[in-house]
């Protein structure tokens, strides 16, 4: 028994009416990208599955790749036996018993290609029912909606079975719903917000903010670690660093302090959106939850979004911390998060930041500062790179210290 | 020359050496340290600690770097000695540990603990019945080597394992110095709690070596300090030796199935041969390690073979290098049951995967005149 084939289901794309043509073309896309590494594979896109033959590529481990694969709702390992039916009601047996949980429900659901074959569908569904109600007990059949359905397809070159279906991801193929921009700061919300922006099929870039020598190397790293893992959903990433240290010490040296930090995030938000208007994005994506630090009171909101009407997007924004967490942990960014290096949110942090900045106040202060001229010189600096998932300091530790090892 | 003494020690390889010379050249800073120096030193540690857990199909946060066994050995009983000692101090062991082990016992004793020492039979093997009526409402640890150094004996693991699945508060410590690449230890399933391994015993630099110890399970650290190790072992880490070891490590275990045939065919073609002189007596019994062949011509003392043998440049031992210039225990020959004689006439022949078939073979040749020479002096 081998996996030989895998079917794959789209998600809610099905009811994309007009656009699914749209949808099905990226899902086909993202689908080969995510899986280059298998060079021999074939992806065939038909309007209601994707079919994958893998001619002899590693079925386990194209399935670990396929769960990550936004747009896809389900998927299901097929394999082939041998053209008879002893073989056939072996794998059965072996595969129901693989999922087997007691009185649940199951039915076969037989096709025939090769029409020479000595027994016809019918026979087929009875044979091998009849043999899952003897080997496996207690199960009992039911044609609506069983636990298990089991399908087979007996071809000319050999009997094709399915019987686990495998959760996908969910959500829409990434970049079906246009670009925005993530501002990632490298604590542990942002790459949520960046996760579940491309859950909902957005594209996404990430600008980060760099402070040196107020922020470290490792912190810059650990921004573009992150958005490894992110990379990880969407193939590759494009990350700008923005270079942030002498709008940092302007601020420190000619705002109050408590108003330090509602105007250090107008201007992160300014030169995103500048970045965002030159890169044809449509949106601005942050980690901001309600009420968890001081910039995230609705008072600080007001007074930062202000400078902008760019549609800001905070998908984690009625989420617990815990909720939050939990997401991280699975998306594998969570241990990377917490690693205690400063960005440069925390580096000039007041101790006592305005929770309740006056937006008029705020705009006087402003006016000590050269605002446009600060941006237009940080906005000449910017280091830009594409990011894949390989694209991390471990993998590229890896390569470096391979041959040490 | 024939290097016949890798239970002792085994020469370093040459491309470990390498990477242990890069690695202290280019990559000499403090892993602790902030800089990309230190940045750089922390990754060749976090990535030794990665290839090994692989190898041993462990987790990363499951293995302490060490000096080597005789650390691992100390730290494992002490440790737990002083993790434990609320809730007793009763340890059981068996006659035929390495010093590192039976040495560290006797420093308990001292300090009250009190020590039950498993006999072993004829074959070098613990009785499963004496350790369960040895095990106590007090009893904290048992310590149980997987190979024995001496003999090659491997001891039922497995079975005492499933005997202390009853007692999960007792530390189950194997001293598995001589096991490594020479028996499947399957940690992650295993009851062993502690494990320790040496380095130079595969290859890698002296002073290097492991310790796995299983997720959840407690043991004090002897090394206070910087908090190193996960604050298990504190000292700068030697990151040259970790990476020599990690790399060691990989090269003994790769293909390790078939070495082991070979090894066993190796050591097959020795106690064939051994056994037609009517004066040798062979100790190493049936089932042991495929590494360790130990022997003795009758009244014939075995530091005499060893040096007749080194004269024509062939390297063999008397029982164990670390106790064969100072007694500090019986030996495990006589352990066994053999006479007192018969313990100082034992040799030891211990095979490294890097020996070959026609150094057996010129082996067979030096000693059948060897033999032949002792025999009219007997």
């Amino acid at each position: 028994m081998e996996i030989t084939e895998i079917l794959v289901r789209y998600g809610e794309l099905s009811t994309k009416g007009k656009n699914r043509k749209y949808f099905i073309k990226k899902l086909h896309g993202n689908v080969r990208l995510k899986l280059t590494a298998f060079k021999k594979i074939n992806i065939v896109a038909n309007r209601d599955r994707l079919h994958i033959t893998l001619n002899g590529e590693n079925g386990e481990a194209v399935m670990e790749e396929l769960k990550d694969v936004f747009g896809i709702s389900s998927f299901s390992p097929v394999i082939r036996v041998d053209k008879s039916v002893e073989e056939a009601k072996h794998a059965v047996v072996q595969l129901i018993k693989k999922q087997f949980k007691e009185n649940m429900t199951f039915r076969i659901n037989t096709k025939r290609a090769d029409h020479d074959f000595e027994y016809d569908t019918n026979d087929l569904n009875r044979i091998l029912g009849t043999e899952v109600e003897r080997a496996v007990q207690p199960i009992s059949v039911r044609m609506k909606e069983p636990d298990v359905d089991v399908r087979v397809e007996v071809r000319l070159d050999g009997i094709f079975i399915s019987v686990e279906t495998l959760s996908g991801a969910g959500g829409l193929p990434v970049g079906t719903a246009g670009k925005g921009m993530l501002m990632m700061s490298g604590g542990i919300d942002s790459p949520v917000a960046g996760y579940l922006s491309l859950k909902r099929g957005m594209e996404i870039e990430a600008v980060h903010f760099h402070s040196p020598p107020y922020t470290s190397p490792q912190a810059l790293q650990k921004a573009i670690d992150l958005t490894s893992k992110l990379a990880n959903y969407s193939g590759e990433i494009t990350f700008i660093e923005v270079p942030f240290t002498e709008i940092q010490e302007a601020i420190k040296k000619q705002i109050p302090e408590d108003y330090a930090m509602t105007i250090t995030r107008r201007m992160m938000l300014r030169i995103t959106d500048k970045i965002r208007g030159k890169r044809s994005g449509l949106a601005i994506m942050n980690g901001e939850s309600l009420g968890q630090v001081a910039s995230q009171t609705l008072e600080s909101m007001l007074a930062i979004n202000e400078v902008t009407s760019t549609p800001i997007l905070r998908p984690l924004i009625s989420m617990d911390k815990t909720d939050i967490i939990s997401v991280a942990r699975k998306i594998d960014t969570f241990d990377l998060a917490i690693q205690p290096y400063e960005d440069c949110c925390t580096v000039f942090a007041p101790a006592k930041p305005k929770t309740k900045p006056k937006l008029k106040k705020v705009l006087e202060m402003e006016e000590s500062l050269a605002i446009d001229q600060l941006i237009s010189d940080t906005l000449s600096r910017l280091k830009i790179q594409t990011i894949t998932r390989h694209d991390n300091s471990e993998s590229t530790d890896q390569t470096t210290f391979d041959s040490l090892f | 020359m024939i290097y016949f003494d890798n239970a002792a020690t085994t020469e370093l390889n040459e491309s470990v050496l390498d990477s242990y010379l890069q690695v202290s050249r280019k990559y000499y800073g403090n892993p602790s340290s902030l800089h990309s120096k230190g940045e750089e030193a922390n990754s060749l540690l976090k990535q030794s600690r990665k290839q090994i857990a692989s190898l041993m199909a462990v987790e990363p946060e499951e293995i302490f770097f060490t000096s080597g066994g005789t650390e691992g050995d100390n730290w494992a009983i002490k440790g737990t000695a002083i993790e434990k000692v609320e809730f007793g101090k009763h340890i059981i062991s068996t006659v035929i540990e390495h010093p590192a082990v039976i040495k560290s016992l006797d420093q308990l004793e001292k300090l009250g603990w009190d020590v039950t020492y498993l006999s072993v039979d004829a074959e070098g093997r613990i009785d499963i019945e004496e350790l369960k009526e040895s095990i106590r409402k007090d009893t904290v640890l048992v310590s149980i080597m997987a190979v024995n150094n001496e003999m090659g004996s491997i001891q039922p693991l497995t079975e005492i394992g499933k005997v202390l699945e009853a007692y999960p508060t007792i530390h189950f410590h194997v001293d598995a110095v001589q096991a490594v690449g020479k028996l499947d230890l399957h940690l992650a399933e295993s009851r062993i709690d502690i494990a320790v391994f040496s380095g130079h015993k595969f290859h890698a630099p002296k002073g290097t070596g492991f310790v796995y110890l299983k997720k959840g399970r407690q043991l004090a650290p002897l090394m206070s300090g910087g908090g190193q190790e996960n604050g298990m072992r504190s000292g700068t880490e030697n990151v040259p030796g970790n990476v020599a070891l990690a790399k060691a490590l990989r090269i003994l275990l790769d293909q390790s199935a078939e070495k082991r045939r070979e090894l066993n065919r190796l050591k097959r073609e020795l106690t064939d041969y051994l056994s037609i002189f009517d004066k040798v007596t062979l100790f190493t019994p049936e089932n042991s390690a495929p590494h360790i062949v130990c022997f003795g011509v009758h009244n014939i003392r075995g530091e005499i073979i060893v040096h007749a043998l080194e004269k024509v440049g062939i390297f063999v031992s008397t029982t164990s290098a670390c106790s064969s210039k100072r007694k500090t225990k019986t030996p495990t020959v006589q352990d066994m049951g053999y006479s007192k004689n018969e313990a100082e006439s034992a040799v030891r022949i211990s095979l490294s995967h890097y020996n070959t078939l026609e150094e057996v073979e010129q082996f067979k040749d030096v000693f059948n005149a060897v033999y032949h020479q002792m025999k009219e002096i007997e």
